[in-house]
This record gives structure tokens, sequence and C-alpha cells, in this order.
């Protein structure tokens, strides 16, 4: 644990912060840490002299200094934030930011924004992450500028690689005559974003509260934009803790938002994309984080069916309803028209690698010679270098860099405009092959999920046939990443129609995204009635579990699934891959990848936290009764985890 | 009388060598990690596919063993005898075929 709790530093900073040094030194506090000291040297037993009796029991001497104020600046800064709309601020409290929590919450009543008790950094951020993806705006998070920032930094790069704002204040004592302590020197850093800037879209260290007010504005106006990213502001602890200077307090002003409207194609490159599809005989759409918003999803089931274009859903967001006859379908192979939108790393798309777990391995296109590629993505906006998570150079006949969501009305009507009877009549017919095209892969998804039906470990397809026949006539929100975790089953069994369905998954596949950002996307969800679900993975459960009593603490109902196969599997199957290539030691591959002896009780764990909890759960038929009951409780508004033990994938 | 012995042994060896064991197949279907892949019941997963019931005879899949196709990493006979291919195979016989979806009301409810 690197934050400092040490209680002796924090005694030696609660001394220096009581009165001034030469108060101090006069004191009887002082004289009692004094003796404190030498009793400490000394005799444990030793009996009070009679200097520490007088001072413990004699009046306290008037205080040489008060030092109170009607105005810290960390009062402005509250407004400033507030004035920028967020529901809640997700913090582990941390001394650099104490000015702004105060102010959060005794001048801000612990409304707009509330503080969210977080047990670690990265936690909160993940939290954040998930959050934004329900509510389409950020939520806050304070932290250290140093020991915070470092927990929090895998986060942040998990939200960066997922095009999801969060808001991040960091506290700091730049000025050096400020700091008290060995606390506050390990606390303090020239730079704090630094750590962050190669994944982060902004960063700014305000050195007045009128700069904080125009930085604290003008960061959420680049974080709004898209591609959206986490911004960081730095809260100088002491612009926070001082009294609003006379300067500040006749110029500091919070600047007017007005958020840029997102970029949307060119419009004769617009034109050209729909000339191409509506030209084209076998087009496949490609959706990767194509809609941010409700509304972008609406618009992509318009496009498919104005085209009668199938949608491969690449799930990075709920772009594409599953039930729909367009879903899933087309052959990269064969189509003549490919259009990637908002598709991170397009290059995988479409080429095929072999072997698959063989670095530098022989890849190969699999589009045919001639096939016209086209791309719609806000990712080119803004791409940054030193974290690679940009993928291979695609080589396309029509890069459109521009947000896929605000583009496709303009491309919806070019494509209206250019659509004649005979193309209608060609795409109906095209879409009638692919209705049942997925009606024939949705039989075979419930044939296979039949295999193993009654096995223990439960299959991860009897997992999702029992919870899909709890939720499905619930107004539901699944908050964990199951592809391909789970082995994609509920996107291959459930019935996905509405945006908050679904949010995708880690961004940059950090492990430790999975609980906080469900608990986050449940707390959005919470005020629309919804019914939240996890299906958590184990390893990743134990990174910082302390955000189940976050959910408890805060009343947020989410039901968690424990996908307990006792393994960090996908590693595990590397480990297996490397030694049968070695051919040595294949049934060795659990050393340092597994997670038994002891197996891990996580219904306890929750019950710990204050988590409704049942397990663990191998016999399949105990797990409908299971469900029931935790949905029970979450419909009243708490959260509950039902541990199963599971099938690897 | 001795070479005879001899003879009816030399000719009973690769039966013997060629017995299934489905009891070992299933400690070394784990053991070896092969459940990582296609599951505990070799149902099959995103990571791997479907081995039961077993679609190759039990020479198809030592072949296929040695020298798989896509992802999956070849195991020799350094780490993965022809026996126990065999005896997983053995294991992989033992399960028993799905109830039709019609049969398993949660399956059969989703359309």
């Amino acid at each position: 644990m690197p934050k400092s709790k040490n209680p002796v530093g924090r005694r030696g900073f609660l001394k220096g912060a009581a009165a001034g040094a030469a108060a101090l030194v006069a004191s009887p506090a002082g004289l009692k840490a004094q003796e404190a000291q030498a009793q400490t040297k000394g005799a444990a037993t030793s009996l009070p002299s009679a200097r520490l009796a007088a001072a413990e029991t004699a009046p306290p001497p008037p205080r040489v200094d008060v030092y109170t104020t009607d105005r810290p600046g960390s009062d402005f800064m509250a407004d400033v934030i507030k004035s920028l709309g967020f529901e809640y601020v997700a913090a582990n409290p941390g001394s650099s930011f104490r000015g702004l929590h105060e102010s959060f919450v005794n001048y801000g009543n612990n409304k707009s924004p509330e503080l969210l008790t977080c047990c670690h950094e990265e936690s909160s951020v993940a939290m954040a992450h998930g959050y934004a993806k329900i509510e389409g705006k950020p939520m806050m998070i304070m932290a250290h500028g140093t020991v915070g920032l470092q927990h929090a930094s895998m986060a942040i790069y998990n939200a960066f690689a997922d095009r999801v704002p969060v808001y991040i204040v960091l506290g700091n004592i730049a000025d050096v005559a400020w700091r008290r302590s060995d606390v506050e020197w390990a606390h303090s850093v020239q730079d704090a974003a630094a750590m962050v800037r190669d994944y982060t879209k902004f960063d700014d260290a305000p050195v007045s509260l009128g700069h904080f007010a125009e930085s604290a504005v003008r960061a959420y106006k680049i974080m709004m934009t898209p591609p959206m990213e986490p911004v960081v502001i730095v809260a100088d602890a002491v612009l926070q803790e001082e009294p609003m200077s006379e300067a500040d307090r006749r110029s500091a002003r919070i600047p007017k938002l007005t958020l840029s409207s997102p970029p949307a194609g060119d419009s004769g490159a617009v034109a050209e994309a729909a000339r191409m599809l509506v030209a084209a005989e076998d087009p496949v759409i490609i959706a990767g984080r194509a809609a941010r918003t409700p509304a972008g999803l609406k618009l992509l089931v318009e496009l498919a069916e104005l085209l009668q274009a199938p949608v491969q859903d690449r799930r990075f967001r709920m772009n594409f309803p599953s039930s729909h006859p367009l879903y899933g379908g087309g052959n990269l192979a064969t189509a003549d028209v490919i259009m990637a939108l908002e598709v991170p790393d397009f290059w995988n798309s479409t080429h095929t690698q072999t072997p698959v777990n063989r670095m530098g391995m022989e890849s190969r296109s699999i589009v045919k010679p001639g096939t016209k590629l086209i791309t719609i993505y806000s990712g080119d906006l803004a791409e940054k270098s030193n974290y690679q998570d940009l993928g291979r150079y695609a080589e396309v006949d029509l890069a459109i860099a521009a947000d896929a969501e605000a583009t496709l009305p303009a491309l919806i009507e070019a494509c209206k405009r250019l659509i004649t009877a005979d193309r209608k009549r060609a795409f109906g017919e095209r879409g009638a092959k692919y209705a049942e095209a997925a009606k024939r892969t949705k039989a075979q998804a419930l044939e296979q999920a039949s295999y193993a039906w009654d096995s223990s470990p439960i299959t991860t397809a009897r997992v999702s046939a029992e919870l899909w026949n709890q939720i499905r006539n619930e107004d539901w929100s699944l908050l964990s990443d199951v592809n391909p975790f789970f082995s994609n089953w509920p996107t291959r069994l459930w019935d996905f129609e509405k945006h908050h369905n679904y949010i995708g998954g880690h961004g940059a596949y950090g492990v430790g995204y999975g609980a906080p950002a469900a608990v986050g996307a449940a707390l959005a969800n919470r005020k629309y009635g919804r019914l939240s679900v996890n299906i958590q993975c184990d390893g990743d459960l134990n990174y910082a579990p302390g955000v189940l009593w976050t959910a408890a603490h805060h009343h947020i109902p989410l039901l968690s699934v424990m996908h307990n196969n006792r393994a960090y599997h996908q590693e595990l199957m590397y480990i297996e891959d490397m030694a049968a290539r070695a051919q040595r030691g294949v049934d060795t591959a659990k050393v340092g990848t597994g997670l038994f002896d002891p197996n891990i009780d996580y219904a306890t764990l929750a019950k710990a936290y204050g988590v409704y909890s049942a397990g663990p759960i191998e016999n399949p038929n105990d797990l409908g009764p299971a469900l029931k009951k935790a949905i029970e409780v979450v419909k009243k508004g708490e959260p509950a985890l039902i541990d199963v033990i599971t099938q690897p994938r | 009388m001795k070479k005879l012995s001899l003879l009816t042994l030399a000719v009973m060896l690769p039966a013997f060598s060629f017995a299934q064991n489905a009891e070992n197949g299933k400690r070394v279907f784990v053991r070896d990690g092969c459940y990582e892949c296609h599951g505990y019941n070799g149902q099959g997963t995103i990571a791997g596919a479907r081995l039961a019931p077993p679609v190759l005879d039990a020479q198809g899949m030592i072949r296929y063993v040695r020298r798989p196709a896509g992802a999956m990493p070849a195991f020799t006979n350094k780490v993965l005898s022809d026996q126990e291919v065999n005896d997983i195979y053995a294991y992989l016989k033992t399960m028993p075929a799905p109830k039709p979806v019609k049969d398993i009301p949660l399956l059969n409810q989703i359309k």
C-alpha cells in the first residue's frame, strides 16, 4: 500500500497544523509531544512527569493563533465543479485534496456532486468509466497527485483506450514552503499529470483560482468532444485551503461552458461513402464504438435497414440489436464494400493471423482484391504515440476522420438520395438472405448451449440461460465484458435491444476494471430503475474487492454473478500454449495462474463487505432459485452477489 | 511353446497399447489442460472446438493433436503419448449426447 497511513507521521502533521511553530514550543501540546517522545525512548511503564501531569490537568492556555476563514479557495473550486453538473465525485480520501473534500460536503451540502467513498483510486476511476458509459456524461474523481494517481493510472488508461470521459482532480502542494512534513514532501510533485499525460486528453496545474475556473471548464469541454478521453486538473492544496485572495474575490469568475458539436464527416467524403455503399452488392458494416448514445443505435439500425447490409458488432458498445436479422451476418471474405464505424485496430478485422498465438505471426488479408474499405473514426483526430493502442496502420480507400454517430444522419440522407427502385429490390433480396442466416445462427447457438447442460462446474451457457430466464422481463442492463470471458453466451442467447443493455469492455484490457465499472454503471442505472447485472470474473474482483463495500455503503443495486473458474484463465491458456510449444510440463500451467488452494469464498467475501450473497453454487439446478432470491434483494435497492463455480469459458 | 508365447504377446501388444482407459483419459484431460479451451466435458468454448461426442476416430484425434490447425498448440509425444490421447478419446466417448433443445425449457423459450 504505497499510500502513507503512518500514524506517527499523521501526528506530526496534525501537530504542525494545530498552531504555529512559536505556539508549539510553549504549548502544553508541544510539551506533551516531547514527553511522549521521551517516554518512547525510556521505559514504557514509567510514571508521568510532573510537567506532563500538569499539562494534562491544567486548563488550556489561550490560543496564540486562530485560523479560520469564511471563504476558502476550495469553496470557489466547488462552485466551479458544481457549474459543470457532476452528480458524483468518487474518491479515496487524501490530505492533498482535503480542502475540496470538505467544501463538497459542507459548503456544497454533499449534493451535485455527492461524494462516493472508494477503497482504492483504481476503483474511483473505473466506477467513473462505467458510469459514463450509461449516463453519457462524466463522473469526477479526486486523488493525490502522487500516490493516488499511481493507483489510478491503469484505470485511466482503460478509460482512455475506451474513449470514455473521466474528470480527474488531483491534490498537490506545489510550493515547497507550504510542505510541513515528509508526508507532504512525498505527496508533492513538480508535474503531477506527467505520469498519465500519454493517456489523457488535456491537463493543467492552475496557479490561481481564476486559472482553476478557466482550465476546469476548458478541460470539461475538451473531454466531451469526441473522441472523449480523461482529463486532469491539479487543485493546488494551498489554493484550496487558504482564504480566497482579494484579487480572486474581485476577478475570479466561472466561464460559460459551451460544448463543441461532435465532429461530423466532410460532406464530400460522406457522399462518396454513400455512393460506394449503395452500389455495393455485398456490403458489410463493422461497428466498434459507433453508438455513443441511444440515438447512435437507432441511426445504425436505420442505415443497415436502408441498405439491408449486415452489421458485425464488435460490442465495444451496444451498437446494434442482437435479435435483428441483420445482426452479425456478412462475410468479409466476399464483401465488396466494408465500412468500419469507430473500430480501433481495423486492420485486425480484415486480416487473419496464423497461428494466432505466435508473435510476429504470418498474416494475410482476408478481403478480396478490389474490395473498398471505408472508415469513420474519431480516433484519427487525436491519436497519441507512446501507448500503442492504435493498432496496425489500416490501408483503406476512404478514411473519414469524424465521429461516426455524428456522421450517420448525413450518410443516411446521402444514401437515400442514391437508392433507386432497382437497388431497393436488390437490397430486399439481400436482407431476406441474412434473415434466414440469422435464424440458423440462433438455432446453432441453442444447440451448442445444450451440451454439458447438467455438468458441474456449470457451463457458461447454462449460467447465461438461467440468468436470462430471470431478467428477460425486466429493464435489464449487462455491465460486464462477456466477450470472450463468458464465451459470448449472453450476446448469443439474450435479446439485446436497448443501448443500456450492454456497455462493452475494458478498453485497454486492464484487469480490475470489471467490478468497479459495474458498480459505477449500476449507480447510473439506479435512478432509471433498471436491473443492473454483472457477470464478474474472479480474477478481476481480487484486484480491489473493496468496491463491494462501496456498493453496499451507497445502496447501489447490482446483481453480481461470479464467473468463478478459479484461475486467471486467459493466462493459464497462454502458459499451456508455451509449455506445449516447448514440449515440456503441460501439466504445470496452473502454477502462477490458478486461484485455488485455498479456493476463494466470494460469498463470504461479499458478506464481509455488507453485500447479500449466496454460494458457492456447483449444482446447476440450484442456480435459478439463488438468482431469483438475489434479484429480490437488488430490486429493493441493494447489491447482491452469487458465487457460481463455472466452466473455464 | 516359448516362441508361441512371444508371438502371441507380439500380436497382443498393439491391442494393449491401444486399449482405452476412460478414467485415465479424464485425469489426463484435466491434468494436461485440454479442459482449458474445450471445457471439462469437451463441450467446446469460444477458445476451443467441441470434442464430445467425438467426430474423429482415435487415430484422427492423435493426428490432429500432433498437427493441429488454428490456435491450438501442437502436443507432441514428448508431452502427451498416443496412449494418453487414446484414453482421452475414451473419456470423451463417455460424454452423453445432449438433450434436444426442445426438451430444455430454458433454451426452448429463447427465440
